[in-house]
């Protein structure tokens, strides 16, 4: 493999440190040119202003960029990595990396006789130039702003999912992105390509080694879903809350094609996740699911945008999320319908809960719409918990914890609801319920 | 043995604002008792402070059973101890599945030392107690499918709290207006549950202003409540003589406490 070799690089994302990346990765000659690119506008970018609309209730002044570095490889192994997903289901293939460095990949012999490609993008972009490099980059461009370009420069690899046409998985995927040593950064990137006709599920994790060591992603998430393909794709984000995720995420469906994208939100300090779902063919269908559960001083921010791009195009998307003690929740949701997508049905509603008095919502749903004849429609609400619901709940033998559990659960029903993979909905349970341990 | 409730000189307040004044109430497991009173004479209140919820604040007196004193209790260590309030307003649990929510209540009650992520009661033979207990109320086995009181009419929400008595069988139940809002086929049910259940092993309280549920379910003993105290005792014809004659005569023989309720029915009539 070609990423694991120790790395010692100067401090911070500057030049020098660049320098060192480059030449400790020995890559080809198309790859170094972009990042090349890619940090030339990084550099550039640094000193303009993020966009306002997107980043102004996020607040980066604690940010410090150059506490963090990139590692090499640790000595720890994913092995050690409490995942919440792994044993829930029977994976069809596994991918773990760790400080950025790949650790194991595992597929089905019958899958890589399909042509299914399945492991580590830095090494299957060399390896398999002709089919990723055209997808590569594609959906999220590095140019698109600070952090897009940040992570196209320092780009460590990722898990990478290629499936021919026609060929359908049942069984679902699995990816883990950990973290282990204190101040790592980790710059995965998440490719997943369906050929027209392709079906294929991804679950997705990412996990802390140590509780208490603070960590850095810039990741970037690029979902590209053939005609007629079907792609349902989950990411937990379950860092540990000393942790900094900022992320590039985007779905291009084509024509009949559906993508189910599910999006949970339990860890980090501070987490930014520019979502895109692109509708780009008569009859693309997206559905975007988020369960966020927010506490201490956490500030978890969501910009999605829904593009309707083609006629006949179709998108959902509901996100809940649930929010204690000091913690914040931005939701800013867009849904755009070019001129020419006819016949849009597009929907986005945020629901949020609170559960103490100093927690705090924003919900912000907008609509851009240029074609006439469409049915767009938005909604947001946010509630408290009742303390009659929880003396019901008492009243009927449950502890307060419990009654609490319960009614947060029943909250995060919607979501489960729709997402119909046993083990997700395991999961993300599971999830909220070891959160909800946390100081009470 | 029969287990005894006994409240003495139970004095409540809310905000800060007293409600209940003084009310001594003994319960035996095994009895039925009428607890009646005109709109804010402090029934809800009583049984409110039973259960312990936090915004009735107690002032003075005890709650025992069998001498244990409970009132210092979280509501969910009453429940386990046998407490069972069916709510005059029941809350609606938004995505909380009635069979999920049950099955958790039922196995805290009937293993009171259980904590949360222990063993649940099996899932087959709780289901199955659940559909007979549903048949005995005339409910679609939906319900059981259906997120708690989540849509449900008012008489649908009444049933589904019997159903919880009737599944939980506890030692002393109250029934707060448990019969209101309900149509005459329903009344019907409710009542031929309860007087199912009602047995040695349980009492029940049970506040109402009509006398249907009373008829299946006769009190031995029937208490009047006026302006947060229990002013009069007698059996089951005294809660037959309100209903027919109202509080009137109450009020004139007790003008006492008829000048300290906060808003008497009569002047809101008007
Ligand atoms: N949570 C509360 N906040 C403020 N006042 C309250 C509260 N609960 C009860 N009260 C007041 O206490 C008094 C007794 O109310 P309670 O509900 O116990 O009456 P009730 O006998 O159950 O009446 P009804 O027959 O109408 O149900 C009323 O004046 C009521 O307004
Ligand atoms: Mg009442």
């Amino acid at each position: 493999m070609t990423t694991t070799t120790d790395l010692s690089l100067p401090a911070g994302f500057g030049s020098a440190t660049f320098r060192a990346f480059t030449d400790s990765r020995r890559e080809p000659e198309w790859l170094a040119e972009r990042r090349q690119l890619a940090f030339a506008q990084y550099l550039q970018k640094l000193d303009l202003p993020l966009s306002q609309e997107e980043w102004k209730r996020v607040d980066l002044r604690t940010f410090k960029p150059n506490q963090f570095a990139l590692r090499g490889k640790t000595v720890r192994t994913a092995a050690q990595v409490t995942t919440l997903m792994h044993e829930r289901a029977n994976f069809a293939g596994a991918v773990t990396h760790l400080d950025g460095s790949c650790s194991t990949v595992k597929l089905d012999e019958s899958l890589a006789n399909r042509g299914v490609l399945f492991g580590n993008l830095a090494e299957l972009l060399v390896t398999h130039r002709e089919v990723l490099e055209p997808h590569f980059a594609r959906a999220v461009r590095p140019e698109t702003d600070r952090f897009s370009a940040w992570h196209a420069a320092y780009c460590t690899g990722g898990t990478v999912l290629y499936v021919p046409r026609n060929v359908e998985i049942d069984q679902p995927l699995y990816s883990l992105i950990g973290l282990s040593e204190p101040n790592a950064a980790d710059f995965s990137h998440t490719l997943v390509i369906l050929e027209d006709g392709a079906s294929a599920t991804l679950l997705e994790e990412t996990s802390s080694v140590n509780p208490d060591a603070a960590g850095l992603h810039v990741g970037a998430v690029e979902l590209i879903v053939g005609k007629g393909a079907q792609l349902r794709y989950v990411q937990l984000q379950n860092w540990n809350q000393h942790t900094w995720h900022f992320a590039h995420q985007t779905g291009l469906v084509a024509a009949d094609a559906s993508l189910q994208w599910t999006v949970g939100g339990i860890g980090a300090r501070v987490a930014h996740i520019h979502q895109d779902v692109k509708l780009q063919g008569r009859g693309a269908n997206a559905e975007v699911n988020g369960a966020i559960f927010a506490t201490d001083r956490q500030l978890l921010s969501y910009f999605t945008q829904q593009t309707h791009q083609a006629e006949n195009t179709h998108s959902d998307l509901l996100y809940k999320d649930v929010l204690r003690d000091q913690a914040r929740v931005v939701w800013r949701g867009m849904i755009r319908v070019d001129r020419v997508a006819q016949k849009t049905d597009g929907y986005q509603r945020n629901d949020s809960l609170l559960l103490s008095p100093d927690c705090r919502a924003d919900a912000i749903p907008g609509l851009e719409i240029e074609a006439d004849d469409v049915r767009c429609t938005h909604g947001a609400t946010a509630g408290r918990v009742d303390d009659e619901q929880i003396f019901y709940c008492m009243c009927r033998g449950l502890s307060r914890y419990e009654a609490m559990h319960m009614i947060v659960e029943g909250f995060f029903h919607g979501v489960y609801d729709r997402i119909a993979i046993d083990a997700v909905r395991d999961t993300l349970s599971e999830a909220v319920k070891n959160k909800l341990g946390i100081g009470l | 043995m029969n287990s005894v409730l006994k409240i003495e000189n139970l004095c409540v307040a809310v905000d800060d604002k007293p409600i209940l004044k003084g009310v001594n109430l003994e319960v035996r497991q095994g009895e039925i008792h009428a607890l009646m009173g005109p709109n804010g004479s402090g029934k809800s209140t009583l049984a409110y402070a039973l259960m312990g919820h936090p915004k009735y604040e107690l002032i003075e007196g005890s709650i025992t059973i069998d001498g244990v004193e409970i009132s210092e209790l979280e509501p969910d260590a009453r429940a386990r101890m046998g407490l069972f309030l069916a709510f005059q307003y029941p809350v609606t649990i938004p995505g909380v599945k009635v069979a999920d929510f049950l099955r958790h209540a039922v196995s805290n009650v009937r293993n009171p030392e259980r904590k949360e992520g222990e063993g649940l009661i099996p899932m087959k033979d709780f289901r199955k107690e659940l559909r007979s207990r549903m048949d005995e109320l005339g409910m679609d086995h939906e319900f059981a499918r259906r997120y708690l009181n989540e849509g449900f009419s008012g008489g649908e929400k009444k049933r589904m709290e019997i159903l919880q008595l009737a599944m939980l069988r506890p030692k002393f139940a109250i029934l707060d207006e448990t019969d209101s809002g309900l149509d005459s086929d329903a009344v019907r049910f409710v009542s031929e549950a309860v007087s199912r259940l009602a047995g040695p092993d349980m009492a029940i309280i049970i506040i109402t202003h009509h006398e249907r549920l009373l008829e299946f379910n006769k009190p031995q003993l029937t208490h009047v409540m006026l302006a947060g105290r229990i002013v009069e005792q007698g059996d089951a014809s005294l809660a037959h003589e309100l209903h027919d004659k109202g509080y009137v005569g109450v009020r004139e023989r007790h003008p006492a406490e008829a000048a300290e309720e906060a808003e008497p029915a009569t002047a809101v009539v008007a």
